[in-house]
């Protein structure tokens, strides 16, 4: 068994690219390995609230996100100041994350096995 | 050192393919070991056999399929990644009722399963792009 951390750094809806990363982050849960997502830069605007991408005829990946707790993936990071940079607040989410500081984040990777750079 | 490797972009949006396929070279012959290259997101434009580039440049897709002669890499395209994409083996098209036979000499289709025993199996995993 391995520890994971999917580090995700890309807006929603970019391209099929958040779709295939989260089916990476489902089949990893799904081989009973423990998973963790944290959100960097752009990567927080994956759980902006209000998305609505049928307009687009983009999925809503913003859902399959609420679904991973199914998956017991229940770890999803957020760093304080890429949500800051962008003027998000934690209440713009979609869902409760746990807010790291720039400053820990390098700490917090050490922690895993595996840093999926996504 | 056991590495497993993915390969995210396609071989003309983007130099890091190459930067994967030198770097798999090197460490093989520093005497590592390369458990598996999986191909995914863009990636797995790659592995199409059809690919015909100029003779002048860079034969992207028969380097692949020469290392993994020369070496026996098991080079894995992602069947999801790769449908999505248009890039079908002869049993997989027959399956769409489809004609294809895309899949380049040396790479297989298969799931994102392959990709997360690579993690577990090697000692180190890389992503390029």
């Amino acid at each position: 068994m391995k520890s994971y951390l999917f580090v995700l750094r890309k807006p929603a809806h970019s391209g099929v690219y958040v779709q295939e990363m989260l089916d990476i982050i489902l089949t990893t849960a799904a081989f009973d390995q423990p998973v963790s997502i944290l959100l960097l830069d752009d990567g927080v605007f994956q759980l902006k609230k209000g998305q609505q991408p049928e307009n687009v005829g983009m999925k809503d990946t913003s859902a399959i996100f609420k679904a991973l707790e199914i998956y017991e993936v229940k770890d999803i990071v957020i760093e304080v100041e890429s949500l800051q940079e962008r003027g998000l607040n934690p209440e713009d989410l979609c869902l409760p994350v746990q807010a790291v500081y720039r400053k820990d984040i390098a700490g917090l990777m050490k922690r895993f096995d595996v840093v999926f750079a996504g | 050192m056991k590495f497993a490797i993915q390969v995210n972009t396609s071989p003309y949006h983007s130099n890091t393919g190459q930067t994967a396929y030198q770097f798999i070279k090197a460490a093989l012959a520093l005497g590592h070991e390369v458990f598996r290259v999986f191909f995914y997101h863009d990636g797995v434009y790659h592995a199409f056999k059809y690919a015909t580039p100029p003779d002048d440049e860079l034969q992207i897709t028969a380097q692949w399929s020469d290392l993994a002669r020369r070496h026996q890499i098991d080079l894995v395209v992602c069947i999801s990644a790769a449908q999505r994409r248009g890039l079908l083996c002869a049993d997989e098209a027959k399956r769409q009722g489809k004609q294809d036979d895309d899949l380049a000499e040396g790479f297989r289709i298969s799931g994102l399963g392959q990709l997360v025993e690579a993690t577990l199996e090697a000692d180190r995993f890389i992503v390029f792009g």
